[in-house]
């Protein structure tokens, strides 16, 4: 379906090419997971297969794609528009109308289909991705969740023989990733849909893929697979493929349920031993943050609903919950963004709402979903000397600490030319340099790879231990699991549960980490407990 | 009028065209007159229909925006008077100091007597301009502008989309410095103050232009810009009827306007014009292969809502030739307006739109779909590890 020759991409002004000597096959029905670091050039990948790269992205492509027998040097995009459905990173930014269901219907008006194909292919649609009551909707009232699955839907109903997917879940919470997946599957399998996938969260599609391209990102080749042998030797590995190679497993598994299959072996070995202690919520530390029965209105939506919440020192906090339970609208309130309706919010004692911007970084720091959001400067030194400036500290305290979160980083460069790891330890760093003891993250996962989310973990336990209070709004669940204490459940802007990570993540299967699900009922929550138990063994 | 009930119970969407033209009658209307009374009545008129049938949708708060600029405009407008003006009359009010101004600007006063009668003609005018205004925002708030795109013809439907793709930049670029002023807070900057808009310029338009670059993009992966395969002929058929249309109407209009010239140049030629033209479109919207997801269609409702703007531009138009004096009250000496019995009659048919059009379709209400609920409830329950998908 997909044929791809000796294809190279080269863009313009690179001193080497993004993408060499790609020789693969992609069979009709097939889904295909791309996998491999950030900037690897996985985005490129996926964007020869409908000639945006190079007919929009510009650059020059060698060798030759071929999809469904069109070769995409003598087809623009939009002659692809009826075999290669894309749905982009952001899908916001990718919306044409302003309501679900006319944005469901343009390609296909685009396409020309006859008005009754339109209208049943639309309510067909709806059904599969679970939006027949937000057919009316304008679209910037949903939530992230229904806005990525719009956009899959606004590809499907031109029924494509290709979709080509840049990160689909990774915005999404656990429940709505399974649907979208689930929805996927059934294409896949229904329709005979080719499908290849750009994905960080492994964990969440690798058991799904029936082959995995691992683009190492370095010049060398591709590695293309049975999806267990690939993920043998990547870098990049799901934590229940970790586990496997931990145990040491032959063959390697991907799914939970595959994972429980051969773990009686490793239950049993771990049954005896004890879990590498976890910090521990410690009662008399210092109350950092309060929200005392806080309701915030956002235009005609409740945001948050009565919600108690207290944060010490050294703490680290978990807030879940699916998307637009009001994770985000906490975090904003507690740095003064959104005023409450009803009840109070003190950050170090302080009606953060009133606080001029210059006394509140040196209360609180939040790192907003788009980290980009705070870099204005042109390279990295001027952002770190504006930050010293700003939270009046001696020159150099901001390139110092960020020497520590990313070390050596290159001071001329542009901030917007970071990969998303090195601009998520840039934007911390401009953010802890006012020294706040309340750090808050708004989604700090999405687009990170596995390499980056264990160091972002490394460096949230340091700061923890240091004595900062964390509160971190995510749907990454083994994140959750691998650094937080405690875990706050949202839904519908109310606190459902609040209590340690082990209880509360254990007991909602929705949050629950994979080898928490491959070894209960016994409690381990993350693969490096198991091997550091593991290693203590005689 | 009969008015009937099970028509009009019936919630659905009214073609968005029945409306910009009912607010373009309601804007004739308003440029025709000086008159504070029946600016106001037009004002009232489109008020109330805004109220009576404007959707949940986040356009439909467009009015008030709309009267809000107005009234900065009628603000802008009074000022200048009072600055700038020339005093008429002599009912004077106050006496601004006056500023000696060079040779050069000879002509221009600054400051000095400001009398009642230019203030309150400069009110009338400021009036005028914010009801046209207000016209426009009840046209935006009862019907999503994008929609009217739905009904151009084919050959001029990507330049429209291209069009409202480039309009809705202007409201993507408000909520962009909201967000980025947010984070200069969380940067420890002043977020209040004129120097605070300006510094975000910069990223502002960055993050407007990448949005932009990804619009496109997607726009061309969804098959905006396909061309269907047309021969060569019916290609060089609509390039030759398009330009002799369009050098039709040009002469044609210019037959019309100029007294001199031949009474054969004037509507024969501009007749043939559009015809060509209406051809050459047709033959050009064959090149789009575009077809249309649900149109909008005229039905009695939307002929009523077009009849009563046209019948209100109208009563205002032939009051203005019976009675100017109605509509262009006489400021000095400065006189009471008087309300012109058929401009008014006119304007109150335009509120006919309220009762005799459908109710707006509903938005789906805000509460979360039944299948989510349930599933927090499961969420919370028992001891099954598996992801509740599975069991679902």
């Amino acid at each position: 379906m997909i044929r791809f020759e000796q294809m190279g991409v080269t863009y313009a002004g690179a001193d080497r090419p993004a993408l060499q000597g790609v020789d693969l096959e992609i069979p009709e029905g097939e889904l295909c997971l791309v996998v491999g670091r950030t900037g690897s050039g996985k985005s490129t990948l996926l964007g020869t297969v409908n000639g945006l790269v190079p007919h929009f992205t510009g650059g020059t492509l060698h060798g030759r794609v071929v999809v469904a027998g069109r070769d995409t040097r003598e087809h623009a995009p939009r002659d692809l528009a009826d075999v290669v459905g894309v749905v982009g990173q952001d899908p916001q930014s990718g919306f044409v109308t302003d309501v679900v269901e006319d944005e469901l219907a343009y390609g296909m008006e685009s396409l020309g289909l006859p008005g009754d194909v339109m209208r049943r292919r639309v309510e067909e649609t709806l059904d599969l991705l679970g939006l027949a009551e937000l057919r009316a909707r304008p679209l910037e009232q949903l939530s992230g969740g229904q806005r990525q699955r719009v956009a899959i839907g606004s590809v499907l109903t031109a029924h494509p023989q290709v979709l080509v997917l840049d990160e689909p879940t990774s915005a999404l919470d656990p429940p709505a990733a399974e649907e979208v997946l689930a929805a996927l599957q059934r294409l896949v399998h229904d329709l005979g849909v080719t499908v290849l996938l750009a994905e960080h969260r492994l964990e969440r599609v690798v058991q799904y893929a029936d082959r995995v391209i691992h683009v190492p990102g370095d010049g060398r080749a591709l590695q293309v697979g049975d999806p267990a042998e690939v993920l043998l030797t990547t870098p990049v590995a799901p934590p229940v493929v970790e586990l496997g190679r931990i145990a040491g497993w032959d063959p390697l598994p991907l799914s939970v349920r595959d994972a429980r299959r051969s773990a009686g072996d490793l239950r049993q070995r771990l049954a005896g031993l004890h879990r590498p202690p976890r910090r521990v919520f410690e009662p008399d530390a210092e109350v950092v943050a309060v929200a005392d029965n806080l309701s915030v209105r956002l235009g005609p939506v409740l945001a948050l609903r009565d919600v108690d919440l207290e944060v010490t020192a050294g703490e680290v906090v978990a807030v879940m919950g699916r998307n637009g339970a009001g994770k985000s609208t906490l975090l904003r309130s507690l740095v003064g963004l959104h005023r409450p309706l009803r009840g109070q919010i003190r950050v170090g004692g302080a009606d953060p709402a009133a606080l001029k911007p210059r006394d509140l970084v040196r209360r609180v720091g939040l790192v907003p979903q788009e980290p980009a959001d705070l870099l204005y400067a042109e390279s990295v030194a001027d952002e770190c000397a504006q930050a010293d400036i700003d939270a009046g500290v001696p020159a150099g305290a901001c390139r110092t600490l960020l020497e520590r979160l990313v070390p050596s980083l290159d001071d001329t460069r542009h901030p917007r030319d970071l990969s998303e790891g090195q601009r998520l330890g840039l934007v911390l760093a401009l953010v802890l340099v006012g020294q706040p003891p309340l750090l808050l993250l708004d989604e700090p996962t999405r687009g990170l790879d596995y390499r980056a989310k264990e160091r972002l973990a490394m460096v949230l336990g340091e700061l923890a231990a240091e004595g900062t209070a964390i509160v971190l709004a995510t749907h990454d669940v083994e994140l959750a699991a691998e650094v937080a204490t405690r875990t706050v459940v949202i839904a519908d802007g109310e606190v459902v549960a609040d209590g340690p990570t082990d209880e509360v993540v254990v007991g909602s299967p929705a949050f629950s980490p994979q080898v928490a699900k491959v070894l209960a009922p016994a409690v381990w929550l993350t693969p490096n407990e198991v091997a550091d138990a593991l290693a203590v063994l005689p | 009028m009969v008015r009937d009930p099970a028509m009009a119970r019936v919630e659905r969407n009214l073609h968005p065209g029945a409306w910009w033209l009912w607010a373009l009658g309601l804007a004739t209307a308003a440029t025709r007159t000086f008159n504070p009374l029946l600016l106001g009545l037009i004002l009232a008129v489109a008020g109330y229909v805004v109220g009576a049938r404007r959707s949940s949708a986040p356009w439909a708060r467009s009015y008030v925006v709309f009267l809000k600029l107005g009234l900065v405009v009628l603000t802008i407008r009074l000022v200048f008077q009072v600055v700038l003006g020339v005093p008429q009359g002599d009912t004077l009010l106050f006496t601004l100091p006056q500023v000696a101004l060079p040779d050069w600007a000879a002509g221009i006063s600054l400051g000095g007597p400001v009398t009642l009668e230019s203030v309150a003609a400069a009110f009338a005018d400021g009036l005028r301009l914010a009801t046209i205004l207000a016209c426009v925002g009840a046209a935006n708030a009862l019907a999503n502008p994008k929609r009217l795109l739905a009904s151009l013809p084919a050959a001029l439907y990507e330049v429209g989309v291209a069009v409202v793709v480039g309009l809705s930049f202007a409201p993507s670029l408000i909520t962009s410095v909201q967000r980025i002023r947010a984070a200069r807070r969380l940067r420890g900057r002043p977020d209040r103050g004129l120097r605070s808009v300006l510094s975000v310029a910069m990223p502002v338009v960055e993050d407007a232009l990448d949005r932009s670059l990804a619009l496109a993009a997607a726009m061309d992966s969804r098959g905006y810009g396909r061309r269907a395969d047309v021969p060569a002929r019916v290609r060089r058929a609509t390039g030759v009827l398009s330009l002799t249309g369009l050098l039709g109407v040009s002469v044609g209009i210019y037959g019309l306007l100029d007294a001199e010239s031949p009474a054969a140049l004037g509507l024969p030629v501009l007749a043939f014009g559009l015809t060509a033209a209406a051809v050459g479109l047709r033959l050009a919207g064959r090149r789009t292969a575009r077809t249309r997801y649900r149109p909008d269609r005229w039905s009695p409702p939307e002929v009523a809502t077009v009849a009563s703007g046209v019948v209100a531009a109208a009563c205002v138009l032939v009051g203005g030739i019976l009675d100017p004096s109605g509509l262009q009250p006489s400021f000095v000496p400065l006189t009471w307006p008087s309300l012109p019995w058929l401009p008014t009659a006119g304007l109150l048919v335009a509120l006919l739109p309220a009762w005799l059009t459908p109710p707006p379709a509903p938005l789906a209400p805000f509460a979360p779909a039944p299948d989510r609920t349930d599933r927090t409830d499961r969420r919370e329950t028992g001891p099954d590890r598996r992801p509740v998908e599975v069991d679902a």
